[in-house]
């Protein structure tokens, strides 16, 4: 199995729908030993899905703005296993004024929490189970493609964009000790989390027109699992800060295709300006 | 289970998930307006309810239950 015997720390559990419950599931299927974590109000949703999972996987506390959290995790890890091999990061938030179309109003004061619980948690959780690694490690976040600006996304996407920089720079430190540190960065799916954005399902709709493999949000969850838990296990043992993408090939293209009748026609209306002649 | 079982086991488990007393849930009232849920309440109360009854509610029938009537009808019409 791809993942026998890996002990692997899961973040971002919220319902069934929620991303990392795919891998966690495929992960339990492929051999692994997991713990999740939930916080706050959230975390008794977090405890039922475990249940769901399977009886017995357990649930730590972890607030990520909190940092006496981050201590408690790596003990309540060293005691439970001794060791770690690898880390879902699935954690983001952005409150409502920093995105949907606020970009040019948003306070600092929002920027900074959506900065810290999106892209610095990640520098955090690493630096908590790095001592636990000692038979090297892979740590995946969970990302969307922030190399360009997108509708919608605002403060969030710069969030993103500083995630994806913040997997350069711990695979630089984190590499020595052989663990790697890399970007998944999916295509829209509209789960809980996303379904906070506004206008999100347009976008996931419209991603199929331009990806060459398709993008339909009941079969790409579980592709995202899978990717997930293939950048965790040993068969990726030299990549690391890299943006992996699951996304159907959309970021490989342009402008989606343009229905040759419409070519006849002169095109109309925007897109790629017809020859003249 | 009866259709008036059904209703009395949603209202404990809405009780119980929003922290309301079992008289001020009435199959009219908004989870939302009347009774406070916010978007996380509700998710879990749709686990709770998922688990007692044994259904499954999908995520596009979750958006359109928004009062405690249109939970009861959904698990009246879906139970086995």
């Amino acid at each position: 199995m791809l993942l026998q015997g890996k002990k692997l720390l899961i973040t971002g559990v919220l319902t069934p729908q929620s991303l990392a419950y795919g891998v966690a599931e495929h992960a339990l299927e492929q051999g692994a030993d997991i713990v999740l974590t939930g916080f706050g109000r959230a975390k008794s949703l977090t405890e039922r899905s475990a249940k769901r999972l399977k009886a017995g996987v357990d649930v730590l506390e972890l607030d990520v703005t909190n940092p006496a959290h981050f201590p408690a995790l790596t003990e309540a890890l060293r005691q439970r296993w001794g060791r770690v091999d690898g880390v879902l990061h699935s954690i983001a938030y952005a409150p409502e004024d920093a995105l949907g179309g606020n970009f040019l109003n948003t306070p600092w004061e929002s920027v900074q929490t959506a900065f810290r619980i999106s892209a610095f948690s990640l520098k955090e959780l690493s630096v908590a189970v790095m001592p636990l690694m000692t038979e090297g490690g892979s740590i995946v976040t969970l990302d969307f493609d922030n190399r360009v600006a997108w509708p919608i996304y605002d403060w969030m996407g710069v969030c993103k964009a500083a995630l994806e920089a913040t997997v350069r720079y711990l695979a630089r430190d984190l590499g020595p000790k052989k663990i790697r540190v890399n970007a998944l960065a999916a295509g829209p799916l509209a789960t809980v989390a996303a379904k906070g954005i506004p206008g999100f399902k347009t976008l996931e709709k419209a991603w199929g027109a331009q990806a060459p493999l398709g993008w339909d949000a009941r079969t790409s969850h579980d592709m995202v699992a899978r990717t997930a838990c293939a950048l965790l296990s040993d068969w990726l043992p030299s990549t690391t800060g890299e943006m992996v993408h699951v996304d159907g090939g959309y970021h490989a293209i342009g402008a989606p295709p343009v229905p040759p009748e419409q070519e006849e026609q002169g095109g109309g209306g925007g897109g790629i300006p017809p020859s003249v002649g | 289970m009866s259709t008036s079982a059904i209703e009395a086991k949603v209202k404990s488990i809405i009780a119980d998930q929003l922290g309301v007393g079992e008289e001020e849930i009435r199959p009219e009232s908004s989870f939302i307006e009347d009774l406070g849920a916010d978007s996380l309440d509700i998710v879990e109360l749709v686990m709770a309810m998922e688990e007692e009854f044994e259904v499954e509610i999908p995520d596009e029938e979750a958006e359109n239950i928004k009062s405690v009537g249109d939970a009861i009808n959904y698990i009246n019409t879906h139970k086995k």
